[in-house]
């Protein structure tokens, strides 16, 4: 029997799975998918917000100032990178100016601190690849960026460490409420525990109609987006918004921790759950809205494409709360932007919720904050390398050229609590394979050292799980066998050795 | 920090003509920088034949070039460092690489040929829509499976792109017993040299679709299908002759990059048409004593002219340790109408290697009988009659000494279509 | 009854198609052939197509699993089906030297299939 299972393993489940594994309580987390960060959290614009976009009063803007102000303590706790670099919501014309206006008041009651408005002269020394003809911009020095999936696997590690279990490939098929607790039915056996909490993304609103809970939907909002190669990192230095619509905060040019620049997402409602393609008429509307703000895009430079989906509720707001009708169940649904900001404030309301609803939550003395130490020989200075490739000669061996990443850090990913165990996850965790090159040099690589390390078979191996493996075939496997076979098979032929310039074959 | 004459990065193709021929013209205290365990690079994963008819007159393998140059360096006393990978190289020609064995290396070399080739260029810069499942590859990326590793990473292709490795892929696959279906083109001619499309497509019943693309690729997990579609004249999509091809792998063909981050390192001036940098008469890139050849430069269509460009960078690195001099620019080479570029981008009639010097270029699109006209600020240099021309066949002029001297100012280079000739 | 067949020429980069009338197995016209190259060649390639085949085979050694290999002299194109059959099952252990014999007369073609590489370990 559990104490609490927390459903979902982005970044809303993995950081409350992590604050739980503080205290002395029996905690799982259940994963549809082979690893975490493989949904929302994985595809988003990683952007740590101010706090000014969400209304006075609701769910996002109380998370959003909250998770702003913990997220710096966080990620230096778990070697996170993030780089607080400031937003700018640009404006273009006078309409868009008093809306600047209205944001920077917003945001001064959203309790946002920070925020000035800066006029054109100042805003193009800022950033001197911004369209000439932006008129003001509101600045906000708190924003930042992070990335969302080494956010969100560095909390996995860390709660893991801290002896919560995780279970992978194991979607919720059933959950039974019983009288003390729930039985949660996956394809990996059933799981017993007292407390539930939904955190799982596009699908909280059907994990909540299981359990008997609150009814709520949830659309799935498509987010597109390009990247460009590191060449072009300089483009912008701060987080670029266009003045924001109704619906969305529009259309982004925004550089990464790593180095690159991406412009998106667009946004547009999907029935699809699943469909994260990206479309003809998606890039070409991001990089009409990206032109708004940089009109010169070096778009000779995109490195890659990708869609994320948003988790947008019928409340238009986060859910975070306790079931009146399900004693035990605590929807955590509609975490869409800012989501990523305020997983670390979520996660203590989270906390709060389940003290009130009845859990003792009692802090265990072996709590260790950090996660083991992460390499990243791209970042380190050469006397550094020195002493760490004498230490463990793989740090020489660079297996991925465009991101300078080595065999010893691949192995690290593998090896580590809650380690990769397919391509994506071993890119997730080192960035191999996500330079300008897309993997085509070091993929091959990464799948050897991955099936060395899982003794397994290198057919087994997976690009993001079962049913998505590289290899199709093994060595001829597609030649039919010959009829009038007249050799040796393999068995025979291998005691041979091979006699001068004759071949050793009949 | 070790002290060498010449380092050469990479020991591709490009790499070892270019350590043979240094060896050869004398310089002592050679080096060759190669990241992976072997020297020959890309050449090894070529099985196919078609290599050497420039250079050795017989038809080889790529594994069977390479290795002619790899048993000749044997007794010529140029070191290999292998499993080494380069991170760093200064414009005072400082280098840092590392490797299991030693650590980081830090190399002082008073010349230095970058030789480090090119890679493919992905889906990203095609934009292709879709989804990202397993069982998209760039062909060079499948052609290491099947060749390297042994290992079918399909069983039911699509080709997207005719350049040369797709074509050789689409004939490899089919001999291992999978099933290509079809090989698309953007454009309304093909990107590979005649003979690929018809001894590994033809040959082999393939059908070849020009001006087609991709237009959606489908599959969550692994690649289901793709969509394809006619192209317009401005290479937009019809959406109406769209068409689903059920398949479990794309592979790409759509062209290569030359690999230049560590040339962007040292300052050299760049050729925004071969993204690779500019260079003088004897393969000398902006940056004084730092030569360049082969696929980092320029991707070509044949080894062969690889290993000659190699050679002329190799002999310049000679010419520069003997003399000392910098690099100098002299004429400006300029690519006119009709054509993409061309190679070098500057004579120094002075330094010239030779009485005669090759220049290298590449029209913007087939032509089937075309005036190449050299001129200068005083006039008419050289014309030439070329017939049968294609982008992805490089042409390949001589000019005399004496023509460069007489020329003032620059060298500029005009393609012009002459009447359609059938 | 005659049959039409037309063969793409590689001997340049013009690429004519040549246009080949045959009557079972004899030329009865050649067209579209701008030389005497072309000429033969179109013959040669209606008459009997030959390939070089360049493929694999398995290797035992420590640090690779395969060794490329080419058949020594073109072989006929109807013949590559039952020659990489033939190669499925053959494996070769190091050393081996670039031009040693892998297996001979292939698929009855008369022709040795050679290695392309030389391995040591």
């Amino acid at each position: 029997m559990y104490d609490v299972v927390v459903i979902g393993g982005g970044v809303t489940g993995c950081m409350i799975a992590r604050e739980l594994s503080r205290y002395d309580i029996r905690v799982i987390l259940l994963e549809k998918e082979e690893d975490v960060a493989c949904g929302t959290s994985k595809a988003n614009s990683a952007v740590i917000h101010a706090g000014f976009d969400a209304k006075p009063g609701t769910w996002k803007a109380k998370m959003n100032v909250r998770g702003n102000a913990l997220f710096p303590g966080i990620c230096a706790e778990l070697d996170v990178p993030y780089k607080n670099n400031g937003s700018l919501v640009v404006a273009v014309d006078e309409g868009e100016i008093k809306v600047l206006d209205k944001l920077m008041n917003q945001g001064k009651e959203n309790g946002v601190p920070g925020l000035k408005i800066i006029g054109h002269d100042e805003l193009m020394k800022m950033e001197p690849n911004l369209n000439p003809a932006a008129k003001a911009a509101l600045y906000a020095s708190t924003a930042g960026i992070v990335c969302p999936y080494e956010f969100t696997v560095a909390l996995a590690e860390n709660a893991a460490q801290n002896d919560v279990e995780f279970r992978f490939n194991s979607p919720v098929m059933e959950i039974m409420v019983q009288n003390d607790g729930f039985i949660i039915k996956t394809p990996h056996g059933a799981v017993k525990a007292r407390f539930v909490i939904n955190a799982a993304g596009l699908f909280s609103d059907e994990i909540s109609k299981m359990a008997g809970a609150e009814e709520y939907t949830i659309t799935p909002r498509k987010g597109e987006y390009l990247i460009f190669d590191k060449n072009f990192g300089h483009l912008v230095k701060r987080v670029i918004f266009p003045t924001p619509s109704e619906k969305s905060k529009g259309i982004l040019v925004c550089p990464t921790v790593d180095g690159n620049v991406f412009i998106g997402p667009n946004s547009n409602d999907i029935k699809d759950k699943t469909d994260v393609g990206v479309t003809r008429e998606g890039i070409e509307e991001i990089i009409e809205g990206g032109k708004k703000l940089v009109p010169h895009l070096p778009l000779s430079g995109v490195i890659t494409s990708f869609a994320g989906l948003r988790a947008v509720s019928n409340t238009n707001d986060f859910i975070i709360e306790a079931s009146r009708k399900v004693k035990g169940f605590v929807n955590v649904g509609g975490i869409q932007s800012p989501g990523l900001t305020s997983a670390p404030a979520i996660a203590e309301t989270v906390i709060e919720i389940l003290k009130e609803e009845g859990m003792d939550l009692i802090e265990k003395p072996g709590f260790v904050p950090t996660r083991p130490r992460k390499y990243r020989f791209r970042e380190m200075d050469n006397a550094m390398r020195q002493k760490l490739i004498e230490e463990n000669p793989a740090f020489g061996h660079v297996i991925c050229r465009c991101e300078t990443v080595t065999e010893a850090e691949i192995v690290d990913a593998i090896k580590r609590p809650l380690g990769a165990k397919s391509l994506d996850g071993v890119k997730r965790r080192t960035r191999a394979g996500m330079g300008r090159c897309q993997g085509g040099f070091c993929s091959s690589r990464v799948l050897s050292i991955l099936a060395r390390e899982l003794k397994l078979d290198p057919r087994q191996i997976t690009k993001c799980g079962p049913g998505s493996e590289i290899l199709k075939g093994g060595y001829k496997e597609f030649i039919a066998e010959g009829d009038e076979n007249k050799f040796l098979n393999a068995q025979d032929v291998e005691s041979l050795s091979w006699k001068g310039g004759e071949a050793s074959v009949m | 920090m070790l002290c060498k004459d010449l380092v050469i990065i990479g020991g591709g193709p490009a790499g070892l003509a270019a350590a043979l021929e240094a060896a050869e013209q004398g310089v002592k205290d050679v080096m060759i920088v190669e990241r992976d365990s072997g020297l020959g690079g890309i050449l090894q994963q070529c099985i196919h034949n078609g290599f050497g008819l420039h250079v050795f007159k017989e038809e080889l393998t790529g594994p069977e070039y390479a290795q002619k140059f790899i048993d000749k360096l044997e007794n010529t006393g140029v070191e290999v460092l292998l499993d080494t990978m380069v991170i760093e190289i200064t414009p005072d020609k400082r280098i840092f690489a590392v490797n299991s064995r030693i650590g980081v290396l830090e190399i002082q070399s008073k010349a230095v040929i970058l030789a480090m080739g090119c890679r493919e260029r992905t889906r990203g810069a095609l934009n292709i829509p879709g989804f990202r499942p397993a069982g998209i590859f760039t062909a060079g990326t499948a052609q290491r499976y099947v060749n390297i590793e042994g290992y079918m990473p399909g069983k039911e292709i699509v080709i997207l792109g005719s350049g040369d490795i797709g074509l050789i892929m689409a004939r490899r696959f089919t001999l291992e017993g999978a099933k290509v279906k079809c090989v698309l083109e953007i454009m309304p001619y093909s990107n590979g040299l005649t003979r690929n499309v018809v001894q590994c497509l033809e040959d082999y019943g393939i059908p070849l679709r020009l001006s087609h693309t991709v237009i959606d690729i489908h599959g969550k997990k692994r690649v289901e299908g793709v969509t394809v579609a006619k192209v317009d004249e401005n290479l937009k999509p019809i959406l109406s002759t769209a068409e689903f091809i059920p398949c479990d792998t794309l592979l790409l063909s759509v062209g290569l990059i030359p690999e230049n981050e560590l040339t962007k390192m040292t300052g050299a001036d760049f050729d925004a048409s071969t993204q690779g940098p500019m260079v003088n008469q004897r393969m000398e890139t902006s940056c004084e004593g730092i030569f360049a050849c082969g696929n980092v430069l320029h991707v070509h269509d044949l080894v062969d002219f690889v290993t000659m460009e190699a050679r002329l960078a190799a002999r310049g690195a000679a010419q520069y340790l003997k003399e000392k001099d910098g690099s100098c620019r002299g004429t400006k080479v300029i690519a006119g109408e009709g054509l993409r570029y061309v190679l070098p981008h500057a004579v120094c009639v002075e330094k010239m290697l030779d009485e005669k010097l090759n220049f290298f270029m590449r029209s913007t699109r087939p032509m089937n009988k075309a005036k190449l006209v050299i001129e200068s600020e005083n006039g008419i240099v050289k014309t030439k009659m070329l017939s049968y021309l294609k982008p992805s066949e490089m042409i390949n002029i001589e000019l005399k000494k004496s023509e460069i001297e007489k020329a003032e100012g620059h060298l500029k280079f005009i393609l012009q279509e002459e009447g359609v000739l059938q | 009854m005659s049959d039409k067949r037309n063969v793409t020429c590689i001997i340049c980069p013009v690429g004519c198609r040549i246009e080949v009338e045959l009557e079972n197995e004899d030329i009865l016209n050649l067209s579209g052939y701008r030389c005497k190259r072309g000429l033969q060649y179109a013959k040669d390639e209606v008459t009997s197509p030959k390939r070089i085949l360049t493929t694999t085979v398995r290797l035992k050694a420590r640090s690779a699993h395969v060794l490329p290999v080419r058949t020594r002299a073109p072989i006929p194109r109807s013949c590559m089906k039952d020659a990489m059959k033939e190669l499925k099952s053959v494996f070769v252990c190091p050393p081996v030297k670039m031009g040693d014999v892998v297996l001979k007369d292939v698929a009855g073609t008369g022709v040795d299939v050679i290695a392309s590489r030389s391995w040591t370990e």
